[in-house]
Order: structure tokens, then sequence, then C-alpha cells
């Protein structure tokens, strides 16, 4: 605790306080002090100081909270645990760092001067790693770059994709750093997550995003109820996005699959949803038909297998020469010059309408 | 080191008017209840930057973040977010994640039309959006004050950077770049190039606008207004000028595939974009000097202000700081 403080808390007093265990109160001259385990009334300043001096760590809690936004205020709170610790337990925590995962990042709260807080943000991988191990950084900014491409260089299209890079940490932030940084990793999840908890997340369904899209879109609510239901297996289960998934087809129609563990909520169909149902809606419009024509057992396994190796994004993690891998290079090399022609068609196919 | 804010550092520049922290006192009880006693009273407005981006190109954010970048410098806003059709924040969701309750929206669109006079205001969920109250021709766009239905906050949502005056002076500063000359104008012939789309008659005449007030000013030997899919086209950019210099400025906001690939193989400069091409190209005994999309151009960042300040927003030196660097030269007292 600080002078500053101690002033801010004497001024603040005549309208009252109240802060994880600490109240404070004046009515003319006289101060209420009360801490988790007593109530001191009557005070004059000099009483009132020389309590708050006792209780450093009440005091400097208050300020701190008192000078941050209610979204960063709800934010922090939460990184630090402050509905399971009181006070004293979150300041001894806090030497070492208190932390929690959000997305990818790993977010850890630390004791700065004077009992405000620091933060520090990292890959959630990277948790055990020396700091010195670890390029730092401390302009918020700095993540847009970093969120920008995957590990292999990729471009990331989706923010809340499982594919953040690792090696980076940022280092110093203060609670409006922190949540400007985390909010360009991933974006709109702080709000988004704090309008969940104080339960007024405002959820739009796919049915009601489909019906107000324009231009190319405006075939997305062509979709039927199974092609909803294949699109949020496609792409919003946690393996392709961190977001858990809160919308459904309709208001009435609960999909089935799996809706993730993320810790913030996705309120509507992203724009990359939109865009791949509209690829899907446009797909959807053919009727099936029976096709004929001749694979071997391990072929039509084969087949299988590479579609999920794509699925699972596990082609580059296949051995150049595991042929007995079905999603092989060489194996899809020697199907391919097999059953297929020089366009890569399949060979004499009997197409059933 | 405590919680009050303004404060003054590298992301966060001293703005020019002051917030206040206001210390109340609320009871402070759970967690769930969690109030800060002292909420930052936020009356510095918001900027929001609306840009397409791109779920396949990743140089799309470029000049939204750049141009972002150069704004949160200026210390205008209390806040500054790009926001986007393709990426993240979604326009849909951008305005809850800033704190401010005033917020100008522009657009980083080169003209008006569906993104700026449909997807935006739609998305953006502004409560009595009427297109007629931009009260425009096509190039006028001004701006409108309206409430957003899913956040408590004042939007004033403006017309976008391309069809905004100042963007002559980007288009003629983007000369200036490429060609290395402060001066350049005489001897030489510029070009402005749309994509130009019957799916929207306002493309061309943002194009048109431009050339038109180039052509007032009496700097350049020609002006002439290109296009890539309509007449008169781009591909045959060296039959309308005699001059032997020729400045090619193409009107889109990020360099991708049109301002990449098509519009330098279309005019000949090379014959593959990936093999690139020199600056200056000779094409049929005229030297083209392609300038790449104007919105990266540094000083676009300008006419983002303009047209907040333009909807009423206040801020400061900023213009006059944001001019200054931009055009590269000092700023004053340096």
């Amino acid at each position: 605790m600080n002078d500053t403080q101690l002033q801010a808390l004497r001024e603040a007093a005549a309208d009252g306080v109240s802060c994880d265990g600490l109240r404070a109160e004046r009515t003319g001259e006289e101060y209420t002090f009360e801490t988790p385990e007593a109530t001191h009334e009557d005070l004059d300043e000099a009483a009132f100081d020389a309590l708050a001096t006792e209780n450093p760590w009440l005091v400097s809690n208050w300020h701190f909270w008192a000078g941050a936004s209610e979204t960063h205020a709800a934010y922090c709170r939460w990184v630090e645990h402050a509905n399971e610790l009181d006070v004293s337990e979150r300041y001894e925590a806090l030497v070492e760092g208190l932390s929690r995962e959000w997305g990818e990042l790993l977010v850890t709260a630390g004791l700065g001067e004077d009992g405000e807080r620091v933060y520090e943000l990292r890959h959630v991988d990277d948790a055990d790693m020396e700091p010195d191990a670890l390029a730092l950084h401390d302009n918020p900014l700095d993540a847009r770059e970093i969120a920008t491409a995957d590990e292999d260089g990729r471009y990331r299209p989706l923010k809340t994709a499982p594919t953040l890079q690792r090696g980076w940490r940022f280092a110093g932030l203060d609670a409006r750093d922190l949540v400007q940084t985390v909010e360009f990793f991933y974006p709109a999840t702080v709000a988004n997550w704090s309008r969940e908890r104080e339960g007024d997340l405002d959820v739009t369904h796919f049915r009601e995003t489909a019906d107000r899209q324009t231009g190319i879109y405006e075939v997305v609510d062509e979709l039927d109820a199974e092609g909803v239901e294949n699109l949020a297996a496609a792409c919003c289960v946690d393996s392709q996005c961190l977001k858990r998934r809160e919308w459904d087809e309709d208001d009435e129609t609960e999909l089935d699959v799996p809706r993730g563990d993320g810790a913030f909520p996705c309120r509507e169909p992203c724009s990359l949803v939109i865009a791949a149902a509209r690829q899907w809606a446009i797909l959807e419009s053919e009727e099936s038909r029976t096709y004929e024509f001749e694979l071997t057992p391990s072929e039509k396994n084969q087949i299988e297998e590479i579609v999920g190796a794509v699925a699972e994004g596990r082609t580059d993690e296949i051995r150049e020469a595991d042929v007995a891998d079905g999603a092989n290079r060489y194996r899809a090399r020697y199907l391919r010059a097999k059953r297929t022609d020089e366009d890569g068609d399949f060979e004499n196919v009997v197409e059933r309408q | 080191m405590n919680g009050a804010r303004p404060r003054a550092d590298r992301n966060h520049p001293t703005p020019p008017a002051v917030s206040r922290l206001v210390v109340s006192a609320r009871y402070f009880p759970g967690d769930e209840a969690t109030k800060p006693i002292a909420p930052l009273e936020t009356a510095m407005p918001a900027l929001v930057i609306a840009a397409h981006g791109s779920h396949l190109n990743p140089g799309s954010h470029d000049p939204a973040f750049a141009h972002a970048d150069t704004i949160r410098a200026a210390g205008a806003f209390e806040e500054v977010r790009e926001a986007f059709w393709k990426e993240e924040p979604s326009f849909r969701e951008v305005l809850r994640t800033v704190e401010s309750e005033e917020v100008y929206v522009v657009p980083l669109f080169v003209s008006e039309g569906y993104f700026t006079e449909q997807v935006i205001p739609r998305e953006l969920r502004l409560d009595g959006w009427d297109v007629a109250e931009w009260d425009s021709d096509g190039t006028d766009a001004d701006h409108v004050t309206l409430t957003a239905d899913d956040v408590a906050k004042t939007i004033h949502y403006c017309g976008p950077v391309g069809t905004h005056e100042s963007m002559t002076d980007v288009i003629v500063q983007r000369a200036e770049s490429v060609t290395g000359d402060a001066d350049v104008g005489e001897g030489f012939g510029i070009a402005v190039v749309g994509h130009g789309t019957d799916r929207n008659e306002n493309s061309a005449k943002a194009i048109e606008y431009h050339a038109e007030r180039v052509r007032e000013t009496g700097r350049f030997d020609e002006v002439q207004a290109l296009f890539m899919d309509e007449e008169p086209e781009v591909d045959d950019v060296t039959e309308f000028f005699e001059s032997e210099d020729v400045v090619v400025v193409p009107l889109f906001v990020a360099d991708g595939y049109h301002t990449q690939e098509d519009i330098p193989e279309d005019m000949g400069l090379t014959d593959d974009y990936r093999e690139g091409y020199d600056v200056p190209s000779e094409v049929d005994d005229t030297r083209i000097w392609y300038a790449g999309a104007v919105g990266t151009e540094a000083l676009l960042a300008d006419v983002l202000l303009e047209r907040a300040v333009d909807a009423g927003a206040d801020v400061g030196n900023a213009l006059d700081l944001v001019r200054q660097r931009t055009r590269g030269t000092p700023t004053a007292g340096d």
C-alpha cells in the first residue's frame, strides 16, 4: 500500500467502500474500518490510517479493482480465482502467479508494485518454458502478427482455431493491456464471456444468421437440418475451433454435435462457417446417385483412410515410407495409377440415376 | 503505479481530452456481483475501422492494421479497433469489444454500395438505418448517428474512405511515393483504376470523381479513369496517354489478386505476375509507374480521421499529426 492508495481510500470512504472483505466508511469525522476478522468503529483519521497500514493488502486490493473497468475487472478477477480465494490467499499465491487457460493462452496474474497486478501471457504449451527461451513482447498490438500464421507459416483465417504458434510471451501487462492482448488473439471472446456470466449472451442461431444473408450468401439458408449438423461437426468442434458453440439450428432444434469445452462461448455462426455453409448449400442441391466401379476391399478402406487423414489434418504426419498407411503418398499414387485415367477420374464407372 | 487513467505510454498516448477516474462506492459482495468500485468513465469515443479482410490472403488486413496504428499513435481516440467482414472481430461483434459509449465507424472501402449501404449497417445492427440518410448520389455519403441494437452505444456511421474528397490527395501522394518525386506531375499522366462492375454503378463513380478532382488540380499533363471490367479498360492503358510517363494508381484498399496479379498482367507489365515487374516498366514506349493499391499509402489514415471529424469527432491535433507523419515531413518542433 502506498500513500496514494491510502488517500484514495479515505476519500472513497465518505461514500462507503466495500471490496473483498474490506469495508470502509466515514460519517463526519468518524471512520469505520472492517476486515474479514473484525469491525472497528468510531475511528479518527489517525486510527483509520493505522488500521489501513496494518492491512495493506486489503487496501491495495481495493484500489486496484477501483481503477479497473467493469469488463476488465470481471475478467481479471476470474484470472486470479477471486471467487475461490480470499485476499490474503490471493496475495500469497500471486507471488508465484495465479493462472487460467483461455483457449491456447495461459494467462498469469502476478504481483506488481504496491499490491498492483501484472500479467503475463504465453502459449499454454509453453507453460514450463524458461522465460528467456520465449520471445518477449510488451506491446498488445504484436499479438495480431503472432495470431496471423500458424507454426508452419500458414495463414490462420479463424483466430480461435487451435493452431496458435508457440515461442513468445507477453510480460509486464496491466489489466487493460492484458485484455487488449487477449482480444487481439481471440477477438470478442472476453466481451462475450462477460455477457454470458451476466446471463445475457445474445445467441443467434443458424437459421436466423442464414436468413439475413444477402448476395452470394443468400443461398446459405437452403442447407437442410442434416447439413447444419454436418456443418457444425466439420467446423465447430474443439479440434477445429476453441469457442464453445452456443448456437443451434434454431432455438427449438438443438444440434447433436458436441458444443465443446471452451472457456468462451460462440454466439453465432462465424463468417468462415457461413462461407463453408454456402459451399455445402450449393453442393447439397445435387441428388445422390449410385455409381458402380471396382475396388478391392483394401482399396475401399484406403479411400476411407485418405478421407480420414485429410479431415483430421494428419497428412503431414504420415511418414514418407510408411506404405502401410492408406493415406501415404506412395499408396495414393499407386491407387491413382491403377484405378484412374489421365484426368484422375475413376475408370469404368457405371452411373445410375 | 496505480490503476488511475489516463496514462501515457506507447500504446495509450495521452488523449487530448481527459477521461476521469470516478471513485464511487458500491457494495462489492461476491464475485458474481462484482462491480468495479470506480468504473472508468469513458468520455472519449472509440474509432472502429470496418474493412473487408480475407479468409485466404493474410495481407488483406495489413492496411487496416497499419492505419489503425497510425491513428492510435496520434492519440485521437480512447480506443481504435479494426473489424472485418471476413476476419475477427466481425462487424457483428466489434461494438461490444470497445468500452466507449460513443463509437465512430468508418468503412475502409473504396466505394459506396453493397458493403457500406447494406452489409455493414446490417451486421452492426444499426437501428433505423436508411441509406437515404446519407443523401448520396454515389460519391458524397456523409454520416448518420444511430444506436446499435445489441449495445447501448451511440454509433456515428460514416461514409467510406474511398469517396471522401481527401482520397484524391492520397492518390496524388501515392504517385509521389511510387515515383519518389514530391513534385511529380509535369510530363506525367496519371490513371486512376477501379474494378468497375455492372453490379454497382457507384464503383465507377468513385473512380471518375477522383480522376476529375486530380484533373482540376492541373498538376498532371493527363488524367484518365480506367477500369478492369468495363470501358475504358486498363488493358489498353498506353492508348489513353500521350505522356511518356504514366502513373497508374488502383483505387483498391489492399494489395491482392486484382492489384498484384490481374492488373500488372493486363497492362503488360509482366507475362507472369509471379516473376514480378519493374517500376517503371516500359510498355509500348510508355513508362508505366504502377503504384499498387492506394489503400496501402500511409496518408490514408488521414482520410479515416477526416471521416470521423466530419461526423463530429473531436480529435484534437491528431489530423495535423497524422498528416505530418504520413507525408514524411517532420513533425513541427522536431
